[in-house]
């Protein structure tokens, strides 16, 4: 399958200010990608460059084999986008809106097919200024697929919403997945991107410090598995002692790392033959958001380090 | 441009703009709001008194001297008889202007003689069209003296008449008749003013235009609804103020064709310095402030209130700088006078500059950032 998104050594300058430094990813044609990044990472700035809403300074992107910036009119057709906190006219309603943006486009969407697959039925004829912040979001995921997209853009939808609207989102994104159609979706939300995507990017300082599918990152960057016993410190030095095993306590809890199942039994009959008190065990495994904060926070560390240096 | 895309667009903007009380409050209650505060203020029944100056040619004879003492009798006006060499009937104008008179009289030679012979004769008058107020009270008073006169004489025939004699037409205005194309040339002024520059501003704080780059909507197209839309309300206002001026006061307004291009223009002028303004304010804040120091001195000094003839000459300069100037001087042209040479300069003057601003308006706004 064709990549739906090409990026090659994308730079962004606002002023002297460096936002995005010749970064390099792909999207699969039919794929959920997510686009992760701390505020301030580039995150927003590359994306609003890849729906032709800001210029780049330098660099490849094609989006549908379009350059955004220079052919946004015929790829706006293409793609559905709902940018970070929409906002639409005031006293407009949804189904308003809809028939608006299918003029706009000239497209004949089944309008009601549209609000109910967001959810928004019921709110078909309330204004817009009269909708909660979920009913809002939906009201411009329903806007961005007026024009029955082959890729939609969707920056932070789920920010700052409850749990149900949230999940109602994701159900959303899952049928556009299930449609064949390229989702691109930035969050802050790390188990939201582990759900969902079929391949991940953090950027963090402009530029893209893991890519991949949320296990390959997990595999690679993460901590190995750990067993986590809540036991005392002479569980650990047994352990290390009698097992070679590498173990940390912290607060009452013992963790040792183990690499497959194997090791885990073995470490746990040892343990219980040991005579030596202990009560319960879990296993613990880095989750995406583990990892992200673990990346992110060691880069910041080293930058302050540095900084502090100079 | 695609005109369906204008008219979608112009659906929002009328959907918008209906479920707004504030905006229908100013469309349809403000102007008869406006038209009866000011008709009522300064066409109300004359309590202030006007000074008619008068030029007696008849020598003093009993008829005259009783018909301008029964007319300073109404005490709506002051009658004062002026003599000497420097006045004579030819250069009264002139002196009436150099004296500051509002209003003059001249009695012919003969006033007797043709009114007890029951013979047609008349009164020459003299009003400055800047002063309508005092015109029509002048022209009210000396109108019912005269037909009490007829009425005592001749059951009633017209025999002593008034002739009036106006520098740019034939029939005496009342201070409604200027007021009604200065609130016209008003709501050309502020309805766009002020929610153009709020809207440039505000969709562009909040996103709106980025939202709507991201449609084929293009930015002509969507200038090109809005100032359809403000035409449409600048028709409907202007309706509603001839309608309620004829009706309550009794205008005397030429209502005509001759006004149409002006309110094209206008708002197309007035929709794009809104647009202007709120495209260059960084905040919505900044923009208001610009719309203000734009539209306030207009607002006063374009002669939407009282004409500019009658302001002092430096302000009358600052007025002619003043592109509101342009369109109320050119609705009175077409909507009192009839002269369509001044009013055909006029309407190059505010074409010229609305294409200017439009041209620039739209080199300035942007959809998206840079």
């Amino acid at each position: 399958m064709p990549n739906a998104i090409e990026v090659r050594g994308l730079v962004k300058n606002y002023g002297t200010l460096r936002a995005v430094d010749g970064i390099q990813f792909s999207v699969a044609a039919g794929s959920v990608f997510a686009f992760l990044g701390p505020n301030g990472a580039g995150k927003t700035t590359t994306t609003e460059i890849l729906e032709g809403l800001r210029p780049k300074t330098a660099g490849d992107v094609r989006v549908l084999g379009l350059d955004p910036w220079t052919q946004g009119a015929e790829l706006h057709q293409k793609i559905g986008v709902i940018p970070q906190d929409f906002r639409f006219f005031e006293r407009i309603t949804p189904a308003e809106g809809i028939e608006y943006y299918s003029a706009l486009f000239g497209t004949h969407p089944d309008a009601s097919a549209i609000l109910s697959r967001v959810a928004l039925s019921d709110k078909a004829d309330a204004r817009y200024d009269t909708l909660s912040g979920g009913q809002k979001q939906k009201m411009g995921l329903a806007l961005a697929l007026t024009n029955d997209p082959e890729i939609c853009f969707l920056d932070e939808p789920t920010t700052g919403l409850d749990p149900a609207a949230r999940r109602a989102i994701w159900e959303v994104i899952r049928s556009l997945k299930r449609e064949g159609r390229t989702v691109f979706l930035t969050t802050h939300y790390l188990e939201e991107a582990e759900i969902l995507a079929d391949q991940v990017a953090i950027i963090h300082h402009g530029h893209i410090i893991a890519t991949g599918t949320p296990s390959e990152i997990i595999s690679a960057h993460g901590r190995p598995p750990r067993l986590r016993l809540a036991a005392g410190p002479d569980v650990a030095a047994f352990v290390q002692r009698t097992l070679g095993a590498t173990a940390t306590v912290e607060n009452g809890y013992v963790e040792v790392v183990v690499h497959d199942k194997d090791e885990s039994l073995r470490v746990l009959s040892a343990v219980q033959s040991s005579g030596l008190p202990w009560s319960s065990f879990t296993t613990e495994h880095d989750t995406l958001e583990d990892v992200f904060v673990r990346m992110v926070g060691r880069m910041d560390d080293g930058a302050l380090k540095s900084e502090g240096a100079t | 441009m695609k005109f369906r895309r204008i008219g979608s667009d112009l659906k929002v903007v009328y959907l918008q703009y209906r479920r707004n009380p504030a905006a229908l409050f100013f469309s349809f209650f403000f102007p008869i709001l406006i038209v009866a505060l000011f008709g009522y203020i300064f066409s109300g029944a004359g309590s202030a008194v006007t000074t008619v100056v008068v030029l007696n040619e008849d020598q003093n004879s009993p008829a005259s001297v009783a018909f301008l003492a029964a007319l300073n009798n109404t005490s709506v006006v002051q009658v004062q008889v002026v003599g000497g060499s420097s006045w004579t009937p030819s250069n009264f104008a002139a002196e009436l202007g150099s004296a500051g008179a509002s209003v003059g009289l001249i009695v012919p030679a003969g006033f007797q003689a043709n009114y007890s012979a029951h013979t047609n004769v008349s009164l020459a008058l003299f009003v400055n069209p800047t002063d309508a107020a005092s015109a029509g009270t002048a022209e009210g008073a000396i109108q019912g003296v005269a037909n009490g006169f007829n009425l005592h004489a001749a059951d009633g025939r017209a025999i002593i008449t008034i002739a009036s004699i106006h520098n740019v037409g034939s029939q005496i205005y009342t201070y409604i008749d200027y007021l009604i194309p200065g609130l016209i040339g008003f709501t050309i002024l502020t309805s766009p003013m002020f929610s153009m520059v709020d809207i440039a501003a505000s969709y562009r704080k909040d996103g709106i235009f980025r939202e709507l780059s991201l449609t084929p909507l293009t930015r002509s197209e969507w200038l090109t609804s809005h100032i359809l839309w403000y035409i449409v309300l600048t028709f409907i206002n202007a309706g509603i103020m001839i309608a309620f001026g004829v009706g309550v006061f009794s205008a005397h307004l030429s209502i005509g064709l001759g006004m149409i291009p002006f309110l094209l223009v206008g708002t197309f002028l007035f929709v794009s310095i809104g647009m202007l303004s709120g495209t260059v304010a960084k905040t919505p804040e900044s923009a208001a402030i610009i719309g203000n120091i734009i539209t306030f001195p207009m607002m006063f000094l374009s002669g939407t209130f009282f004409p500019v003839s009658s302001f002092p000459p430096w302000l009358q300069t600052v007025a002619h700088v003043l592109p509101l100037y342009y369109v109320i001087d050119g609705l009175d042209q077409a909507m009192l006078f009839g002269n369509w040479n001044r009013a055909a300069l006029d309407l190059t003057i505010v074409l010229v500059i609305a294409v200017v601003v439009f041209v620039m308006a739209v080199r300035f706004f942007r959809w998206r950032d840079s």
